[in-house]
């Protein structure tokens, strides 16, 4: 009998942890730990995790008189856009999160959109960059990172000052983001009186681009932008460098912002990449570290580089814990409005959202830069060269021809 | 006009490496009837065995090819096994799914090893130019090699005693067991080829482009449609086939927008299973 009492008096407990525990916040969200969107999602998964430990050591959240510590639930979607429907609806109804985060890519985040939006749920989206899922009158998602139709904008106002008659080879991956990206590139570089002389898609399978990189040259085209994901890109940069498609200029979407694309050596060289962030901008934060402190701190504790995948993902939290502060509520309705009246710099650059109803929660102040890989001391690495007052190296133009 | 001609030589050349990556497939399905769903994952880390010789290593690229071949035998043995021995004889999804939970182990071990990121094996050959276009030193290095080993397996097949073996198996197991051929033993050797060649095939490719753990998802793909353009089971088809759809690739790019590639590749792929169910260079069942 005694012993029964104390099974019960343990189970009771067990069962009352919230008696001494403080106040938490769960934020839901998938990560692609497997599959083909592993090596991006993994960044942005760290810059989520990394903003809740600084924030946990710091105390946590303040609102409303409370101190809330940030929790985490988050699954595995394996890159498959089903699991992500059906991860969200858990997260949602299962894990009981207050807000959520976004999934990585655009082809991920549409179907969480669709989740989010269903049971009212705040999600911030720091890895989908394509605009579709903010136009169907949504009014809970919110866009921290610049979306799709400006990957290039900065890209292509570089070559024109460098080359105003520069003839423009587009070849993208046939995906909703690079679409969407390259699209908005030819509209641009139509307006800026550049001419695209060669404008495909090629499916996400292909593995030789030999035949696309002939036809690229047949073209008489100068410069190239386009790719796509990850291989894609890297192989049509090695493909280009080893055929001697002599670019002058080449902008490669996402591949090129990963450390590892400087394994291609001399097909690296020269090549430009949009980007969220650089390790080199220098924004004055209003609220958050500095970058300074934020690549310090991120890289004593992981003893690697922070890219901008980590970083977009660190800003996520930054502005959700910003949110909360202003509104002094968790409650959903009063951090959406104070999202919606966010104008806030972080080290990541000025985060806004549009509130028109058509295009509620795209960004409308974040500026992208562009990246160049470039020879610096003998160590090919990226330098932020556009816009340039922020730049931290000179645009290299034209690219040297290949040797070999 | 030369960017056609160039484009359809580049087309035969990686057809080549192609051809190579799918012989090993149908090698094995020719002497025992399994599909082998590990053959992508064989030809990555053939991929990643270059990368560890040549750039941890410091051995030049090309010295890979022996120990990958050796080790690719091996693992192909260790394979059969595990995953084949049992399977075979029984129904062709029994196999399927067991080299199918293979693969899965060795692409979530892998990906935990590895993750998804990207490796580059840097290769300077000097390349050959015509006009504008210039056709890689790696590429053509890769085609030479790639037609040596296909044409090697031939005369090991045809001339040596067990190459006579393993046809003899392909063509009527218990007939070659009544004569006194150690059936099992051929055709533990037999997937040690098939994937010994994946290996191979992986390692040249890895001299041409950047890959990553996945990238053989996409090879074993093609490799299927090879199989078929070749006929199933025959190995000769098979470089045959690669080099088809190679030259298809290289041919059809220049005229149609680029996406339209892989359309035109898999209706001819059904147009030809429709048209030549056994494959395109079909013969009897045994062709080996």
């Amino acid at each position: 009998m005694k012993r029964l009492y104390l099974l019960v008096a343990a189970m009771a407990l067990a069962a009352t942890p919230a008696f001494a525990d403080e106040d938490t916040i769960t934020v839901g969200f998938t990560a692609s730990q497997t599959g083909p969107l592993n090596v991006d999602s993994l960044g942005q998964q760290r810059g989520y995790e990394f903003w809740r430990d600084e924030v946990n050591a710091a105390g946590g959240i303040k609102a409303g008189g409370k101190t809330y510590k940030v929790k985490f639930v988050s699954y595995d979607d394996q890159s498959v856009g089903g699991r992500v429907q059906q991860l969200y609806t858990r997260l949602v109804n299962q894990d009981k999160a207050d807000f959520l985060f976004g999934p990585y890519s655009s082809g991920m985040t549409a179907p969480a959109t669709v989740i989010s939006e269903q049971y009212g749920k705040i999600m911030i989206v720091s890895g989908g960059a394509e605009e579709k899922p903010f136009e169907t009158g949504n009014k809970y998602l919110f866009m921290s990172i610049t979306s799709a139709s400006h990957y290039l904008s900065g890209a292509v106002e570089a070559l024109k000052q460098k080359d105003p008659h520069a003839k423009i080879a587009m070849v993208y991956s046939d995906d909703p983001f690079s679409k969407t990206v390259l699209a908005a590139a030819a509209q641009q570089a139509k307006e800026a009186g550049l001419e695209v002389v060669m404008n495909e898609s090629y499916s996400p399978s292909t593995t030789d681009f030999g035949p696309i990189v002939n036809k690229i040259v047949s073209s008489n085209a100068d410069a190239f932008m386009g790719g796509g994901h990850y291989s894609d890109g890297a192989t049509l940069a090695r493909q280009m460098h080893d055929q001697k498609a002599n670019m002058k200029w080449v902008s490669i979407l996402v591949a090129p912002a990963d450390d590892k694309f400087g394994e291609l050596g001399p097909a690296a060289l020269g090549v430009t990449v949009p980007s969220q962030w650089e390790i080199q901008v220098n924004y004055k934060p209003q609220f958050g570290p500095t970058t300074a402190e934020f690549a310090k701190a991120f890289e004593d504790k992981f003893h690697a580089k922070a890219d901008y995948h980590t970083a977009s993902g660190y800003t996520a939290g930054v502005v959700l814990q910003h949110a909360i502060e202003q509104a002094g509520s968790i409650d959903t309705e009063k951090v959406a409005a104070a999202l919606n009246a966010t104008d806030i710099t972080t080290f990541f650059g000025q985060v806004k959202f549009v509130t028109d109803p058509a295009h509620h929660g795209l960004q409308t102040a974040h500026k992208m830069v562009l990246a160049q890989w470039q020879m610096v001391n003998g160590k090919l690495g990226r330098q932020v060269v556009w816009p340039t007052d922020a730049k931290s190296a000179d645009l290299m133009y034209p690219i040297p021809p290949a040797t070999q | 006009m030369l960017g056609i001609l160039a484009s359809i030589i580049d087309g035969v050349l990686v057809g080549l490496v192609y051809g190579l990556a799918a012989m090993g497939l149908t090698l094995i399905w020719g002497v025992m009837d399994v599909i082998n769903l590990t053959h992508g994952t064989m030809i990555v880390a053939g991929m990643f065995g270059l990368y560890l010789l040549a750039n941890a290593l410091g051995l030049p690229p090309y010295m890979a090819l022996p120990p990958v071949l050796v080790g690719g035998f091996f693992v192909g043995v260790l394979l059969y096994w595990v995953a084949i021995h049992r399977m075979v004889g029984r129904p062709p999804l029994m196999s399927l799914l067991s080299t199918f939970s293979v693969n899965l182990m060795l692409v979530g071990v892998g990906t935990a090893v590895w993750g998804t990121a990207l490796f580059n094996v840097e290769v300077s050959v000097p390349g050959i130019s015509m006009g504008r276009y210039t056709f890689p030193g790696a590429h053509i290095v890769a085609a030479v090699l790639a037609a040596v080993i296909a044409g090697s397996l031939y005369l090991f097949l045809q001339h040596t005693r067990m190459g006579k073996a393993v046809r003899a198996v392909a063509n009527n197991r218990e007939a070659a067991e009544l004569v006194g051929i150690p059936t099992t033993r051929v055709l533990a050797i037999t997937v040690g080829c098939g994937v010994a060649l994946a290996g191979v095939s992986g390692m040249l490719i890895g001299t041409l482009f950047p890959f990553t753990i996945l990238s053989g998802d996409g090879y074993q793909l093609k490799g299927f449609v090879v199989t078929v353009l070749g006929g199933f089971g025959n190995p000769v088809g098979a470089l045959l086939g690669g080099v088809a759809l190679g030259l298809l690739e290289g041919a059809v790019t220049p005229f149609v927008p680029v996406s339209w590639t892989l359309v035109i590749e898999f209706v001819l792929f059904v147009l030809v299973l429709i048209a030549f169910p056994g494959g395109f260079f079909a013969s009897r069942r045994g062709a080996l």
